[in-house]
C-alpha cells in the first residue's frame, strides 16, 4: 500500500511520518520521567551512604542528622510512623468506603446519585493542605478534648484526615468494579429469593473483590504519599511512635521539613534523597499491588 | 427469617449511615471555613499585599504567585499530553512497548508529590540550572499534572466515534489530517475538562514546590520567570504552622484557605459543566 503513493506526495509523507515521530516522543515521555525519578532519586540517594552505613540506614530507628554526639540515621521510626498512620486511615477508608461505594451503586436513587458522585470528586480536589488547616483548628482541639490531651496534634489526627484524602479514590473505583458486575447476576439472585442486602453481599460484593482490593490500595498509596496533611497535623515528633495518640513524624514530613534547611551536598541532604527513593519504591510496589488485582479481576470476567 | 431481616436492615443502615457522615463531613468542613473566611474577606483582602508581618492587609502576591505558576504548568503539560493521548489513541501498535508506556503513566500518577519535588529539585533546580523559580516550579508541576492530562484526553479521544475516522480516511485523508481535522474538534471539550482539572491541582499542590520556587513573603507578583513567588497553599501552610504568632494570623489563614478552596471549587465546577454538555452533545450527534 505504501509504496504505491505517487512521487508528489512524497513531502507530504515526510510530514506525516515527522508529526508521527513527535507524537511518539510525547508517548515516551512518561516513561522517561518514571525512568528519571528512579535514576536520579537513586544517584542521590546512594551519594548517602558514603558516610552512612547503609545497614544502619535501613535497620536502626533513630534519625537525629544533627546530634552533637554523632549524627544518625537511622530510617526506622519515620516508616513505623507512614504506616501506622496509614494503616489507622485505611481502618476508617475501608468500611467507610466500602459503604459509600455499595450505597451509591445499589441502593441510591438515581437524583440522589447525581448529587452525590460529583460530591465526592469535590471531596478529592479539596487540597491538602486545607485539610491539614482543618486538622490544626478543628480536628486535632476536638481530639485533645475526647481524649484530655494538652495537644491534638497526633498520629490519630493524621489517620482521620488522610481518611478525607483517601476517600475520594477508594469511593469511586469502588463503585466503578461495583458497577462492572454484570446486572444478570444481580438479577439471579434476587430470582432465587435473595432480598437486596443477601444479593450485595454474597454475589455483588465478592465479584467486584478485586477491583474493590485495588481501590484500597490505590488510596492507601495515596494516604501513604501524602505531605502536607500530616506534616501539619501530626504534631513532627522525631521518634518511635508509640500509639495512635502521640505525635509522629513520616517519611513525606521528614523530607518536608529538612530538605529546606540543610545545605546541599552534605550527607544529611543525600540521606533525605535516599529517604525518599525509599518512598518511591514503596509507592510503585503499592502501585503494582493494586495494577495486579485490577488485572486478576478483569481476568476473571 | 427474622434475623435475615434485622441483618438486612442493619447492613443497609451501615451503607446509608456511611454515606451520611461523609457528606455531613465535608459540608461541616467547608461550612466552617467559609463562615471563618468571611470576615476578612473583600477587595482590599484580594487586591493588597501580606502588611504587618502578615498580620493585616492582604494575600495579592500569593494569588498571583499560584495563577502563573498553575497557568505554567498547564503550558508545559497539556500539549506534551494530549500528543501522548493521540499517540496512545490514533498510533500506537498494541506491543511491549505501548503496554509500558500505560504501565508508566498509572504508576506516575501514584508517585507522591513530595517525590516530583525532589526530582525537581535535582533535575530543574540543580542539573540544569534553573534555580528556584517560577519556571523549574511550574516544570515539575507540569510532570505532576501529566498522568491526569493524558487520561482525561484519551477518554475524550476514545469518546470520538470510529466512524469518523474511518470516514476521514476513506475520503484520502492521511492519518494525521484525519486526527487534526476530524477527531480533535469533537474532542476538545474533554481535553479542556482534563486542562481545567490539571490548572485545580497544580493550584493546590504545596510540596513539589516547597523546594523548587515558592517563597516565604515577597511584596509584589513575580514579573520573570525566574523570579521566585508566593503561593496560596504554601502561605496557608505559613499561617497555620510557622508563624511566630499563629493566633494573631489567624483569621487570614481562614481568609486564605476560603480563596484557594473556592478558586478550586470554581475550577472544578466549571470542568463539569464542560463535560456534561459534552455529553449531552455527544448523544444528541449519535
Amino acid at each position: 500500500m505504501r509504496d504505491s503513493i505517487p512521487v508528489t506526495r512524497r513531502r507530504f509523507r515526510a510530514g506525516e511520518r515527522l508529526m508521527e515521530g513527535v507524537l511518539a516522543l510525547c508517548g515516551y515521555t512518561s516513561v522517561l520521567v518514571l525512568a528519571g525519578i528512579f535514576v536520579l532519586l537513586l544517584w542521590q540517594g546512594a551519594r548517602a551512604f558514603r558516610e552512612v552505613p547503609l545497614w544502619e540506614f535501613l535497620t536502626t530507628a533513630r534519625w537525629d542528622p544533627t546530634s552533637p554526639e554523632g549524627a544518625r540515621y537511622g530510617i526506622g521510626s519515620m516508616v513505623a510512623s507512614t504506616f501506622l498512620v496509614t494503616l489507622g486511615a485505611m481502618a476508617f477508608t475501608v468500611p467507610l468506603g466500602i459503604g459509600v461505594a455499595a450505597y451509591l451503586s445499589e441502593f441510591a436513587p438515581a437524583r440522589v446519585r447525581e448529587v452525590l458522585k460529583p460530591a465526592v470528586e469535590m471531596l478529592a480536589a479539596i487540597p491538602s493542605v486545607v485539610v491539614g488547616f482543618i486538622g490544626i483548628v478543628v480536628v486535632g482541639p476536638a481530639i485533645a478534648r475526647l481524649f484530655g490531651l494538652p495537644n491534638g496534634l497526633t498520629a490519630l489526627n493524621g489517620a482521620v484526615l488522610l481518611t478525607v484524602m483517601a476517600l475520594p479514590t477508594a469511593v469511586s473505583l469502588s463503585e466503578d468494579a461495583l458497577r462492572a458486575v454484570p446486572r444478570d447476576h444481580r438479577l439471579a439472585s434476587l430470582a432465587l429469593g435473595a432480598n437486596p442486602w443477601e444479593t450485595l453481599v454474597k454475589v455483588t460484593l465478592p465479584a467486584a473483590a478485586p477491583g474493590i482490593l485495588a481501590a484500597m490500595m490505590l488510596a492507601m498509596g495515596r494516604a501513604i504519599g501524602e505531605t502536607m496533611t500530616v506534616l501539619m497535623a501530626t504534631g513532627n515528633a522525631p521518634a518511635f511512635p508509640s500509639g495512635f495518640l502521640s505525635p509522629v513524624r513520616t517519611m513525606t514530613a521528614t523530607i518536608a521539613i529538612e530538605l529546606g534547611e540543610v545545605p546541599h551536598g552534605t550527607a544529611h541532604y543525600f540521606a533525605l534523597f535516599a529517604v525518599g527513593f525509599a518512598l518511591f519504591v514503596i509507592s510503585f510496589v503499592v502501585n503494582w499491588v493494586a495494577d495486579w488485582f485490577i488485572r486478576r479481576g478483569r481476568r476473571a470476567r | 427469617m427474622r434475623a435475615k431481616r434485622v441483618w438486612s436492615a442493619l447492613g443497609r443502615s451501615w451503607l446509608v449511615l456511611s454515606t451520611v457522615l461523609v457528606v455531613a463531613v465535608l459540608v461541616l468542613f467547608l461550612v466552617h471555613i467559609a463562615r471563618q473566611g468571611w470576615q476578612v474577606m473583600g477587595w482590599e483582602f484580594l487586591t493588597d499585599r501580606p502588611r504587618r508581618g502578615m498580620t493585616q492587609g492582604g494575600i495579592f502576591p500569593a494569588i498571583a504567585g499560584t495563577a502563573l505558576v498553575s497557568l505554567l504548568t498547564v503550558v508545559f503539560s497539556l500539549p506534551l499530553g494530549v500528543g501522548a493521548a493521540i499517540y496512545l489513541t490514533e498510533y500506537a501498535p498494541d506491543n511491549r512497548a505501548t503496554r509500558w508506556i500505560r504501565l508508566a503513566i498509572r504508576n506516575l500518577s501514584g508517585v507522591p508529590s513530595i517525590v516530583y519535588g525532589l526530582f525537581g529539585v535535582v533535575l530543574f533546580v540543580d542539573l540544569l540550572g534553573l534555580g528556584t523559580s517560577l519556571l523549574s516550579a511550574g516544570l515539575t508541576l507540569g510532570l505532576l499534572t501529566l498522568p491526569w492530562i493524558i487520561t482525561a484526553s484519551e477518554e475524550a479521544l476514545k469518546s470520538v466515534p470510529r466512524a469518523y475516522r474511518d470516514g476521514a480516511l476513506a475520503l484520502g485523508a492521511t492519518r494525521w489530517q484525519a486526527v487534526r481535522t476530524v477527531v480533535l474538534p469533537p474532542a476538545l471539550p474533554g481535553i479542556l475538562t482534563g486542562a481545567i482539572l490539571g490548572l485545580s491541582r497544580a493550584a493546590g499542590e504545596t510540596a513539589p514546590i516547597l523546594f523548587t520556587g515558592v517563597a516565604f513573603f515577597l511584596p509584589f507578583a513575580p514579573t520573570s520567570l525566574s523570579d521566585q513567588f508566593m503561593a496560596l497553599p504554601y502561605h496557608l501552610y505559613i499561617l497555620s504552622t510557622q508563624h511566630h504568632s499563629l493566633e494573631k494570623v489567624r483569621p487570614i489563614a481562614y481568609g486564605t484557605a476560603l480563596v484557594l478552596v473556592g478558586l478550586v471549587f470554581t475550577l472544578n465546577l466549571t470542568a463539569f459543566a464542560v463535560r456534561s454538555r459534552m455529553r449531552r452533545r455527544l448523544e444528541t450527534a449519535r
